[in-house]
């Protein structure tokens, strides 16, 4: 077992090498000059802000200094920013996204595993149509669209109430969560609720579940030690891709809803080419999903005692 | 599935449910509490709160640069203009009204400034001439790399300083004692007091610079104030709050005691949308959203915020363009009045017709009434003669497509397409977008890849010298390197005369030189419509200096 | 149960007998799952969507021949079925010397079209300037709609209004400024104006609304073009947009997957069937590339390619996709050859001499097609939702060239004013995801019994 957690992370560093590498090529051969400004600007001011920047020396060494750097744990100063490092930025808007990201996956697994028992156990009447009529929605309209009409209801059930129920966008208390990490777990909640629909039906059927109703154990019994707990080993499987999701896909919300996210920095980073913030976001992030996979693996393991960990 | 059985399923589910719902909240709790969020959301964040004295207000981005010598955008214009204040600053009309400085005397080759004693910064301490000298010295360094120092090139020695031929000590202002301040210019100017009223020209302190570490202006901690607010909080990306300064020496003045700025956010919608939720006191509006305010039946209200956008058509001579019986018929085919009647379709814009925006003082009156331009309709079939003489002068059998160079936002690429669809309608010409992200623009336009690019020019200072000498040969910012000696002679008239009829004259000429080679190709002046509470009086809002300007607001009692 | 079978039960059977056990023909596994498939209604209904999206494709422009790109500001963001008559009317020429004009107050100095409003009025008393209201309701103190401008006195006391104009009525109000700047809204005059849509000869001709040499003069009616689904933000037709957004749309959904499958297949059938340190290699650079922050690179790659002048950047958007889309297939068909591999059959086959390539193409890949086939199906609707989101935060495809993702993208921020803008692509959208993950599912469950759900 702790062979295989070391290995498993020795495996997560080098990918995250390779993550870093790669975006640092890929970066600095983006066409387009970061240091030009709409104002333009002397050759002097120029060579300045090369040194400062150390874009002045050749391609590999400015590669090695980064990886220094990173190992350091020093992700440089921004260039649009020129008096804040990506260290603070990512300090500061990380935990927004990530704030969002976890209560939106939880929205997502407690609501798709809910809805897919219920539709299991409504199986073809009328609350099971509706609600699988609502998913096909959920999985095929686009996060934006979502985003959109959700900031739309909410500004019209507001005036309508004649007082403010929940801020329409913004970020600094609890009522801003609800929203916007609803939005964002709908379409996860949605796929998830069409996987546990099919694994509490496939469930149903299974030879324990007979057993214990020829044991005579109660309905609720039955229902919620057996089926439910079995059914839901295949939603956890996917709940470590679906976390990826949420939290590179938070951009859109956290652009609709005014949320100072990681994901709405990134964007603007890449617009203006702030070679700095796009590089140590990328990194951050892949770094992130990278041991977020390994932990999930890692504690799926210690769980289910089916996975056998070699 | 037997009845019981179902329906005591069904319990035991909804049972789970209740449980994780219950859950979930609690758990959000933690997780509020974790990320630093409030339980209750903020009661004073109404748009204005009379009791408070306080507003609400939405930024469109995140200023980018609270450090006064390099900030470049107009958010942080916006908000420096709120806590900080130069010698001189621009009131509601836009006249020069005295800052920091109680009285000064300027004359074509130097000016002094003697400060008010009253002048304090948020620490107490008194504002200096020294703070003056260290702060336009320190723009001009060049390890500074600021993006404005050229505003500053009319000080003596300035320009060296900045290209590093020179030490910072040897520029020409010089703090005779704490009160005065005075600067000798590299030429005779006529209109350094309008300069001084820019960002770039804020005072800094040195001890307080140099304490920061580097950090100046990155937190609202890492910056002090000597303006009519200070900030107290500055979460990045989400909140800036400014309060009242107590010590700013005209504190009789401000009303307000508090801005809020709980929202920074572009999207239009959202704007919209946190207004009509009260939540903001003031809200840009977009064409697609004026037909919204409307139906709510607000107050809407225009304003000529006065930016020149422009085609700007690349004069080098490989290309295309630099024909120009070609110029002319894209002039000729080009209708500022649709574009701004049929595609813009928002109040306060005018069609452009020059360089100079229409609001630019002139000697008596506007400059554009002084110096009219004749009018342009536009003229399909004049164009097509001219686009007919380009292409024998070239010799070409048929045109080539042009490349019209964009930014990637909604509103240039629709204008883009516009443009795309009329040369096409009108002369046959195949336009390519080359729609790019910012900086990569930036770079094509400087190398010259392009035949036309879509620019704007929004005024520095007072004086129709911020666009005077866009086209000048040696300007960098004259991207398209359009050249004319004739043209530059006229800006050195501009720039080096203290008489103003006959720097009128040059610009007069300037528009004329312009007009006559086609060197760019008038869209518009850019206007804004806007919403505001009705209980929110006194708001600024003007072409040159930080805009809006809620620093002498009041919130009318109901 | 105590009945126990004895010999006498079981009768040797005869030959002829066997022969007519074997009643139906022998079923491949495709025939098979074709049956199957066809017994699925749901799958059935989505491939005949997935058949009318093509059609709508493919024929759609032929059939409905507008040029996706023309421009029709006459008719701006029109919902479907708007009137669209018009009237001939000279060109348009400034207001130059207004002449006197009968009447007192404000009032229409010429007939008011959708070319130009134009008012006149007396000097009012206090007034230093005047300003200019255009409403949809009936104005109060309180809302006068859109300010138009501002009248200076030496302008004359005249106003031209040409803001977009539509053939509606609209409440005009003169408010008196004052000396302080301040507007006079109890002193204002109002008038409600009816718009008559106009059109010029030469555009009605340019348009092909009239023969070029027909003999149309001013006053004449003509009908303005058709636009079935309404227009958008800049006049062009919704539903030639739509057919050729579809083409980018579905060729990025389609083409993308069924790139970067056919290189998963490639990659993961060679490490599969190579296996050992070879497998090993492989498998560790897919993983590297899987850890790759997706959308975070789709975007760096975006910029990376960067787009030229009029070019669409479909192209690179298709190269993002198959160069971050690859490894899922990898792995997947990797692990499906490895099982296959061990299967009886294939060393069945290998004792029997069957070279390689034999093995590959005889069992290996039909034995997987299933399951691509069935990855492929899932990831289309993957890549539709990557091209509209791309598209939402503005690195999508180029302008002008349509996409569904950039139009809905455009469309939200009309919402509220023409929601068909928004809504037709977002339903094409939706139901392209929706046909192809029924297909998805349809295909599961006919041709792999292990994946199959039970409903």
């Amino acid at each position: 077992m702790w062979n295989y957690t070391f290995k498993r992370i020795v495996q997560g560093l080098i990918t995250v090498w390779f993550i870093a590498s790669a975006t640092f090529f890929v970066m600095h051969s983006v066409p387009g000059d970061p240091l030009l400004d709409a104002r333009a600007t002397s050759e002097e001011i120029r060579k300045n802000l090369e040194a400062f920047y150390g874009l002045d020396k050749p391609l590999i060494e400015q590669y090695g200094i980064y990886l220094i750097n990173i190992l350091k744990g020093d992700l440089g100063i921004s260039f649009t920013q020129q008096n804040r490092e990506v260290n603070d930025i990512i300090r500061e808007h990380f935990p927004v996204s990530a704030t969002l990201g976890i209560l939106a996956v939880l929205f997502a697994a407690l609501g798709g595993i809910l809805w897919g028992a219920l539709t299991a156990l409504f199986r073809n009447r009328m609350p099971d149509i509706v609600i699988m009529f609502l998913v096909v929605l959920g999985v095929s309209v686009p996060s934006f669209v979502f985003a959109a009409l959700g900031q739309l209801s909410l500004v019209t059930i507001n005036d309508w109430l004649g007082r403010s129920l929940l801020p329409v966008a913004g970020w600094g208390s609890v009522q801003h969560l609800l929203i916007p990490s609803l939005v964002l777990g709908l379409g996860t909640m949605a796929f998830l609720t069409r996987l546990m629909r099919s694994s509490m039906l496939e469930v149903t059927n299974a030879d324990y579940v007979r057993t214990a109703k020829a044991k005579g154990l109660s309905a609720t019994q039955i229902f919620i030690r057996h089926q439910l707990r079995n059914a839901i080993l295949p939603v956890i499987t996917v709940l470590g891709p679906a976390i990826a999701t949420i939290t590179t896909g938070g951009f859109v919300v956290e652009l609709v809803f005014a949320i100072p996210g990681l994901g709405r920095y990134f964007v603007q980073s890449v617009q203006q080419l702030d070679y700095t913030v796009i590089m140590g976001t990328t990194v951050f992030y892949g770094g992130f999903l990278v041991f977020m996979v390994i932990a999930v693996d890692l504690v799926y393991g210690l769980i289910d005692p089916r996975v056998r960990v070699r | 599935m037997a009845d019981k059985t179902f329906w005591q399923s069904f319990g035991a589910l909804a049972g789970l449910a209740a449980g994780a719902v219950g859950g979930l909240l609690a758990f959000m709790l933690v997780l509020a509490y974790f990320a630093d969020l409030t339980f209750m959301e903020d009661a004073s964040s109404a748009a204005v709160d009379y009791e408070q004295r306080s507003i609400s207000i939405v930024i469109e981005q995140e200023p980018p640069q609270m450090d006064s010598t390099r900030a470049t955008d107009a958010v942080s214009g916006m908000l420096l203009g709120h806590l900080m204040e130069g010698l001189l600053r621009y009131d509601g009309q836009g006249n020069l009204q005295p800052g920091v400085a109680e009285t000064w005397e300027v004359n074509s080759d130097g000016a002094v400034f003697h400060l008010r004693d009253s002048a304090r910064w948020s620490d107490g301490a008194p504002v200096t001439a020294h703070d003056f000298v260290f702060s336009w010295r320190k723009s001009l360094e060049p390890e500074t790399a600021s993006a404005y120092a050229f505003i500053m090139y009319p000080i003596k020695n300035a320009e060296a300083i900045n290209l590093g031929q020179m030490p910072s000590e040897m520029l020409g202002v010089v703090a005779e004692d704490d009160l005065t301040l005075r600067v000798e210019f590299e030429r005779p100017l006529a209109f350094f007091d309008r300069l001084v009223a820019f960002t770039t020209y804020y005072p800094v302190r040195e001890d307080f610079y140099e304490s920061r570490e580097g950090r100046y202006g990155a937190d609202a901690e890492d910056l002090l104030f000597n303006g009519a607010f200070v900030m107290t909080n500055w979460i990045h990306g989400a909140e800036i709050e400014l309060m009242k300064n107590e010590r700013y020496w005209n504190r009789d003045s401000i009303w307000l005691n508090r801005i809020n700025i709980p929202f920074i956010t572009a999207d239009s919608n959202t704007h919209l949308n946190l207004f009509k939720d009260g939540k903001v006191a003031m809200v840009q509006l977009a064409s697609d959203t004026l037909e919204n305010a409307i139906e709510n039946r607000w107050s809407i209200r225009r304003f000529a915020e006065g930016t020149v956008f422009y085609l700007s058509l690349n004069h080098r001579p490989d290309r295309l363009t630099a024909n120009l019986n070609l110029r002319k018929a894209l002039y000729y085919a080009s209708d500022p009045a649709e574009l701004v009647y049929r595609v813009i379709k928002l109040p306060g814009y005018l069609p452009g017709a020059s360089l100079f925006p229409s609001w630019l003082k002139g000697e008596h009156d506007f400059l554009r009434r002084e110096y009219p331009v004749p009018p342009h309709p536009v003229n399909v079939e004049l164009a097509r003669e001219h686009l007919e003489l380009a292409r024998r002068e070239l010799g070409l059998d048929a045109f080539p497509p042009l490349v019209l160079l964009v930014g990637d936002t909604p509103t240039s690429l629709k204008q883009a397409e516009y443009f795309q669809n009329t040369f096409k309608r009108h002369l046959g010409l195949e336009v390519r977008i080359d729609a790019q992200i910012f900086k990569q623009r930036l770079e094509k336009a400087t190398l010259g890849q392009f035949d036309m690019v879509a620019a704007g020019w929004a005024p520095d200072f007072d004086d129709p010298l911020t666009y005077g000498d866009l086209f000048a040969s040696w300007n960098q910012n004259n991207r398209g390197k359009f050249r004319s000696d004739e043209l530059d002679a006229q800006v050195r008239i501009a720039q080096g005369s203290t008489h103003a009829p006959e720097r009128m004259r040059a610009f007069g000429e300037i528009q004329r030189i312009l007009l006559d080679q086609v060197a760019i190709i008038p869209n518009y002046e850019r206007g804004r419509v806007f919403v505001a509470d009705p209980r929110l009086e006194g708001l600024i809002r003007r072409s040159i200096g930080p805009d809006p300007d809620y620093s002498r607001a009041r919130i009318r009692e109901n | 149960m105590s009945e126990a079978a004895s010999p006498m039960d079981f009768q040797p059977a005869t030959r002829g007998e066997a022969k007519a056990g074997v009643v139906r023909p022998s079923l491949s596994y495709w025939q098979d799952a074709w049956r199957r498939l066809k017994l699925n209604p749901r799958a059935i209904l989505s491939l005949y969507l997935v058949i009318a999206l093509l059609l709508f494709t493919i024929l759609g422009p032929i059939l409905w021949d507008r040029d996706p790109a023309s421009q029709d500001l006459d008719q701006v963001s029109t919902p479907p079925g708007a009137d669209r008559a018009a009237f001939i009317v000279e060109p348009y020429s400034a207001w130059m010397n207004p002449e006197e004009v009968a009447g007192s107050g404000l009032r229409l100095a010429a007939e008011a079209t959708t070319q130009s409003v134009r008012l006149v009025w007396d000097a009012l008393p206090d007034a230093i300037a005047y300003e200019v209201f255009r409403d949809l309701y009936p104005p109060t103190d309180a809302a006068l709609g859109l300010p138009l401008g501002e009248v200076p006195p030496q302008d004359g006391l005249r106003f031209e209004d040409r803001l977009a104009l539509e053939p509606i009525s609209y409440f005009y109000s003169l408010v008196p400024v004052d000396s302080d700047n301040r507007l006079l809204a109890q002193s204002r005059q109002t008038i409600e104006v009816s718009l008559k849509r106009v059109i010029t000869r030469e555009e009605a001709i340019a348009k092909g609304l009239v023969a070029a040499g027909s003999e149309v003069k001013p006053g004449n009616k003509v009908r303005l073009k058709l636009h079935p689904l309404g227009t958008d933000y800049l006049g062009r037709d919704m539903l030639a947009r739509l057919m050729h957004g579809a083409r980018v749309s579905l060729f990025i959904g389609i083409v993308a997957p069924f790139l970067y499958v056919l290189l998963g297949v490639a990659y993961g059938s060679l490490a599969g069937f190579v296996g050992g340190a070879t497998d090993q290699v492989l498998m560790r650079f897919a993983d590297f590339v899987v850890a790759l922050p997706f959308l975070l690179f789709m975007i760096l790659f975006k910029v990376l390619f960067g787009i030229g002048p009029g070019e669409s950047g479909i192209i690179p958007m298709l190269i993002a996709l198959v160069i971050l889309g690859w490894p899922a297939t990898a792995r997947l068909v990797r692990g499906q050859i490895m099982q296959i591999r061990e299967e009886g059959y294939v060393s069945a086959a290998r004792l029997m001499g069957s070279p390689t390539g034999y093995l590959i193409a005889r069992h290996m890949i039909p034995n997987t097609l299933g399951v691509i086939l069935v990855t492929l199906t899932f990831a289309i609707p993957s890549a539709i939702f990557t091209e509209a989101f791309l598209s939402f935060i503005g690195m999508g495809v180029a302008p002008p060239t349509p996409s569904w993702g950039s139009m809905s993208n455009e469309g939200i921020k009309t919402m509220l004013n023409s929601p068909h803008e928004l809504i037709f692509p977002a339903v094409f959208i939706s139901i392209t995801v929706l046909a192809f993950n029924l297909l998805g599912d349809g295909l599961r469950d006919a041709l792999d019994a292990r994946m199959r759900s039970t409903e």
